[in-house]
């Protein structure tokens, strides 16, 4: 054979050694955010440090258990962003609170939903022991996607935060079932796609030198879509409408391999903003504090206060705890890349950034080498979903593109985008153990035998 | 806290997020440009049927084959060509046998080849797809003479 050999190698040791330096990452973060801001380290540092050092080792043996070929960056890449974002919060609930006593802390309970989302993690990992096996669920998937959506227009159960009515209030804890449902929208097109992507290429009529395919092969997925971004419209949470449009763009490419989708889901995205800007008011006031920021400073405090933070952070930042985040309203959430900018500096958030650009690198990674189709296609689903995620919502704090809605993965606080996001790592750690698994080992058997004995792995 | 010693703290943190980031893409750099083939392929492979002590019933018979043959099942005796295209096996009416076996899906295997060696991959039936005791999830490398199960069927590659 010509054909080179595939070495199967685990890396086991490896992703210890990073998980290793990601806890300390994180550790380091939150003791010099005591040190800049209070003069001393924070008391609870041993025990936060103790706790993070045995869930980072859970997390460990549970991947060398349940998933012991899976990809040896993602779990360290992750836990270093989720222990930046913890040390973060922490640091803006002590600024905030030094403004006013009354305000919310919010690192506590965001420790609770990182342990929340660990437990999913590992969770999925030891339920889901092949991700094929999820496409025997793509309508149940499709049908959840949507019953997501609907929740938060439900009177009683749903809520209005901030203009947008995308919460869910149950028990006390309110949830953001939007971030499920884009888990599920992603595993309902790629099980779906995966049926029909020859007849969505082939079958068809040929208009404007794109192929368009039939009525039947598409109408499903359209529906579903239609529903979902209607919803969201109609709910006014514009950054899931978008990102939930990429993806299913995407993932028709992707599926279909015809950039004439790319094309069509560009013009469509072109009339779907000027649509949004002329119908809309608050998608105006987006537009035009992207525009010009300075033209109306009272109204678009939140995104000069961003930018006057990333100057005062400038190449190498102020410092933890040293800096003034604190002054940009929902700066633990939606502008936490500013408050990391000020602090951290370009030379900072130029890390993260390449930390989530590694994430999607392996995601795209997986998607390469996977070879099941279903599996290509969530896993490229769900690496793009993530990617356009951090662009809009960096993009929007830099002010390269509108600001929308959207929170960053794994650093915002918001307890169902760290839930969520953590589920779709154990879902790509999950691909990536099956795709880089070496193949069983081939063997003749004796077929005269009615019935044998078969091992089911 | 003097002021230097928080500069110090500063840069010494930025210092050790970005060995942490040049790390992780040193582990991802063999990924990236490929894996090399060992010098001696696969040893454990080679080694493991002799370690179980079973004998091979025979010599797996050398060249290209040309047909994929039903030894066992309902619709044994059946065979087709191998052409350049994929071959799905299943009782659907799109596969290339349609079989009569109650334990097969209706699109559960499909042969396919990459011009010099032939693969089977299982796509998602519900019985699953077996080399020998191995129910097989990825496209698995098959040469002549070698006995895949689906259901009570049994298929091989033959000259």
């Amino acid at each position: 054979m010509t054909t080179p050999v595939w070495v199967p190698r685990k890396r086991r040791g490896a992703e210890l050694f990073l998980t290793f330096l990601a806890v300390f990452i994180g550790i380091a973060a939150y003791a010099s955010v005591g040190l800049g801001a209070e003069g001393t380290i924070p008391a609870d540092t041993y025990k936060l440090g103790g706790a993070l050092i045995v869930v980072a080792i859970a997390t460990h043996l549970i991947v060398r258990r349940v998933a012991p070929y899976a990809d040896p960056v993602l779990l360290p890449l992750v836990i270093s962003l989720n222990g930046l974002g913890l040390a973060m919060i922490y640091r803006l609930d002590i600024g905030r609170q030094q403004i006013d006593p009354a305000r919310a802390a919010f690192a506590n309970s965001q420790l609770v939903w990182t342990a929340v989302g660990i437990a999913a993690f590992a969770g999925i990992l030891i339920a889901v022991r092949d991700h094929r096996r999820l496409q025997t669920l793509t309508y149940t998937f499709g049908a959840a996607a949507i019953g997501l959506l609907i929740l938060p227009l439900i009177p009683g159960v749903g809520q209005t935060i901030n203009g947008a009515r995308i919460w869910v209030v149950l028990f006390g804890f309110s949830f953001q079932p939007g971030e499920a449902a884009k888990v599920c929208l992603a595993i309902f097109f790629a099980g779906y796609l995966v049926v029909k992507r020859d007849a969505l290429a082939l079958a068809g009529r040929r208009i404007m030198g794109i192929d368009l395919p039939r009525g039947r092969d598409l109408g499903p997925i359209l529906a579903c879509w239609l529903i979902s971004v209607g919803i969201l419209v109609f709910q006014r949470d514009l950054g899931s409408s978008l990102l939930f449009f990429g993806l299913f763009v995407v993932m028709l490419y992707v599926s279909t391999e015809r950039p004439g989708w790319i094309v069509v889901g560009g013009l469509l995205f072109g009339a779907g903003a000027y649509f949004g800007y002329a119908a809309f008011g608050h998608v105006r006031v987006r537009f035009d504090a992207w525009l010009d920021p300075f033209g109306d400073p009272d109204r678009n405090g939140q995104v000069i206060n961003g930018l006057f933070g990333l100057a005062h952070g400038g190449i190498l930042g102020q410092g933890l705890g040293q800096g003034s985040p604190q002054l940009t309203p929902y700066s633990f959430s939606d502008f936490i890349a500013a408050s990391m900018g000020e602090e951290l500096g370009l030379t900072g958030l130029m890390a993260i950034l390449l930390i989530y650009g590694l994430i999607v690198e392996r995601g795209l990674r997986i998607a390469l080498t996977c070879r099941d189709a279903f599996g290509k296609l969530l896993a490229a689903g769900l690496a793009f979903s993530f990617a356009l995620q951090v662009f809009v919502v960096v993009g929007g704090v830099t002010r390269l593109i509108p600001l929308t809605g959207l929170t960053t993965p794994f650093m915002a606080q918001g307890g169902s985008s760290v839930v969520m996001n953590w589920a779709i790592i154990g879902l790509l750690l999950r691909i990536s153990d099956q795709t880089r698994r070496p193949a069983p080992e081939i063997s003749t058997f004796d077929s005269n035998d009615e019935t044998q004995v078969v091992k089911i792995s | 806290m003097s002021e230097l010693t928080l500069t110090l703290i500063k840069l010494g943190f930025l210092a050790v997020l970005w060995l942490f980031v040049l790390s992780a893409v040193s582990v991802i750099r063999s990924d990236i440009f490929g894996t090399k083939a060992p010098s001696t392929p696969r040893p454990a492979k080679q080694k493991a049927p002799a370690k179980v002590g079973r004998t091979k019933a025979r010599k797996p018979p050398r060249g290209n084959p040309t047909t994929l043959k039903i030894v066992d099942g309902p619709n044994a005796g059946q065979s087709v060509p191998l052409g350049d295209g994929p071959i799905l096996l299943g009782r659907g009416t799109d596969a290339a046998i349609r079989l009569d076996d109650d334990y097969v899906s209706t699109r559960h295997a499909r042969f396919a080849t990459n011009g010099e060696q032939w693969f089977v991959e299982d796509l998602g039936s519900t019985n699953g797809t077996y080399l020998g005791s191995q129910r097989i999830t990825t496209p698995i490398p098959i040469g002549l003479g070698i006995q895949v199960r689906l259901g009570k069927t049994i298929v091989e590659l033959q000259k």
